[in-house]
């Protein structure tokens, strides 16, 4: 059924695999030792949109996005299989190094988590430090990034403050624009806003909208609400016990209104999950 | 509303139940006996010796001789620890400043680079080392140790003996307080390092991998988040290896002359700290010695009591925000 709903997403672009711009998965399994947490997923993310990924708790979502910038392996005992490729190449290949996937493919987590010891400014620029790019204008780069991330007015004159003196929202803006600093062209997103209240939210999800006019947004969210308001695609993931697999991926519209799959149906409309 | 007044905050009341408060006894008991013994050991010490600080004052703890009078009474008694607390102290400074970059990397290596299954066996290696007897440590270092740290001596002495510490009277380079502090290190550094590991392995994992996640190395990920998250844990840790090797008797005993001199000179061949004070003398002393041996023994105590205080203190004010 796996293969069925890769070939079911008219999510994908009209253009055939050979010249994919943007991300795409091709037969990705994932495992944490001998558990098979993801089975066979090839998905295709078109550069400048914004995919949801929704399903159950335990359907592999994580483990997926966890997958797509090479966070899946400081899990010990964590194997992949498949193909996960960026513009064309391929970024668990023997001779890419991981770090520079990941500063192409950045991440935002579940839980704010602004570093602690660093002020508002020096986390916005602890990316450029930590892989040592060369960019003279960091004023402007922590403006412009807090400005994308929708937090420069609350705090421009508070640039020195503790990063952990914003409230929950605020820290998971501080976030967003501490990812947006390092010029990712994918952002992933896993279940940004479970952490945060409905305000904090809606702030949220107006820079993800913002954002895909510049970069690939990819984001696991279990509140079908967000997914719909936020995403043009989506990739429904569900499990029967075994390992995570996708069942279909669509239009978000198509996903929420008519989708291919009953199961789909049952889900977004709250039935099960 | 004509009438709004606040109200007072009503009492509320604690009821233990039978189970609960058998158990708070026993615990209570428990907490408060180590507390008076800890307490009584305190006043013991200072009565026993409070006719030498009441005879001697400040000088006890800032001279520098060490005399039994003669029994005539020609000779007076003359007793004084300071140089032996400076011994003390200079011994264990060498000791933490050796032990410390050691237990740091040691740390680090075992929590972030070391395949697992040599990290346990260190593990296990390390918490072995910790509970090996100093004696062991101290014959390792008059036996092993003396030849190559004569060595090191040397080339200290000659590249930074400018530096009035690395300097020496006499080009004899055994049993000399850097000797000894290298031999106290490798007594601190198994406790440091576990401690060190310890608090590194707290770090919360999501600040890690968000280094990761911003195409930051482990080096990176290191310095941003895991070495100023657990500071105060490895200040804490450092100290109670201060601790350790400020207290520490047999090693120093072996390795050290008892020269009562103020020395700043770590590479000169004379020294000794108050614990081996008391070990060396205690077996022939006078009487009047004995006490003046006891109220060493209750400064040594003030000492490392003020030191693991203040490494709780420093702990406790900056564990980080989570």
């Amino acid at each position: 059924m796996t293969t069925s709903a890769t070939s079911t997403s008219s999510a994908q672009s009209t253009t055939e695999s050979a010249s994919f711009v943007g991300l795409e998965t091709r037969g990705a399994h994932a495992w944490f030792g001998k558990h098979h947490a993801l089975s066979d997923v090839s998905l295709k993310f078109p550069n400048r949109t914004v995919t949801g990924l929704i399903g159950p708790s335990g359907c592999g979502k994580s483990t997926f996005i966890r997958l797509l910038n090479r966070m899946h392996e400081f899990i010990p005992g964590a194997a992949m299989a498949g193909e996960v490729l960026h513009n064309g190449s391929d970024i668990y290949a023997p001779s890419v190094d991981a770090a520079v996937v990941r500063l192409k493919i950045g991440m935002v987590f579940q839980k704010p988590n602004p570093f602690p010891a660093m002020s508002i400014r020096e986390n916005v620029l602890a990316g450029i430090k930590l892989a040592h790019l060369k960019k003279p204008n960091h004023d402007e780069i922590v403006e412009a990034c807090l400005m994308r991330a929708g937090l420069w007015k609350e705090v421009k004159d508070r640039l020195d403050a503790s990063g952990g003196s914003l409230s929950g929202g605020q820290q998971q803006r501080l976030c967003i624009a501490r990812s947006l600093a390092v010029e990712p062209e994918v952002l992933l997103m896993d279940e940004p806003c479970s952490a945060l209240d409905p305000g904090s939210t809606l702030r949220i999800e107006e820079t993800i909208k913002e954002l895909a006019a510049k970069i690939t947004v990819i984001i696991v969210t279990h509140n079908m609400q967000q997914a719909s308001r936020v995403s043009d695609f989506c990739a429904f993931f569900l499990t029967d016990g075994g390992p995570g697999y996708l069942v279909e991926a669509d239009a978000t519209r198509k996903i929420f209104t008519n989708p291919a799959d009953s199961r789909t149906a049952d889900y977004v409309q709250g039935k099960f999950g | 509303m004509t009438t709004a007044t606040t109200p007072t905050p009503r009492e509320m009341t604690v009821i233990y139940n039978r189970e609960d408060k058998i158990f708070r006894g026993i615990v209570t008991g428990g907490a408060l006996t180590s507390l008076v013994v800890l307490g009584l050991i305190g006043l013991f010490l200072f009565l026993r010796g409070a006719q030498i600080f009441n005879d001697n004052g400040i000088k006890f703890i800032t001279g520098a001789n060490w005399t039994v009078g003669s029994e005539d009474g020609i000779i007076p008694d003359d007793f004084s620890i300071g140089a032996m607390l400076m011994g003390t102290i200079v011994v264990s400074l060498v000791a933490i400043v050796v032990a410390f970059p050691l237990a740091i990397g040691g740390a680090l290596y075992l929590e972030f680079y070391a395949p697992r299954a040599i990290r346990k066996a260190l593990v296990t290696l390390l918490d072995l080392a910790a509970s090996i007897p100093s004696l062991i440590f101290g014959l390792w270092g008059i036996e092993i140790f003396t030849r190559f740290g004569e060595r090191w001596a040397v080339f200290l002495n000659n590249w930074l003996g400018w530096i009035p510490i690395f300097g020496v009277q006499f080009e004899n380079f055994g049993r000399s307080p850097f000797i000894a502090g290298c031999v106290l290190a490798s007594l601190v550094v198994p406790i440091t390092t576990s401690v060190a590991r310890e608090v590194y392995s707290r770090t919360p994992r999501d600040l890690v991998d968000t280094c990761y996640a911003l195409g930051g190395s482990k080096w990176g990920a290191i310095r941003a988040v895991v070495i100023p998250y657990g500071r105060s844990g490895v200040i804490g840790g450092a100290m109670l290896g201060l601790g350790r090797a400020l207290g520490e008797t047999v090693a120093v005993y072996l390795l050290l002359n008892l020269v009562f001199r103020y020395n700043f000179r770590i590479l000169e061949s004379e020294g000794g700290n108050v614990a081996s004070l008391i070990a060396t003398k205690f077996g022939d002393a006078t009487p009047y010695e004995l006490k003046a041996l006891v109220a060493a023994g209750f400064v040594l105590f003030l000492l490392t009591l003020a030191v693991n205080m203040t490494a709780t203190t420093i702990v406790q004010r900056s564990t980080p925000r989570a």
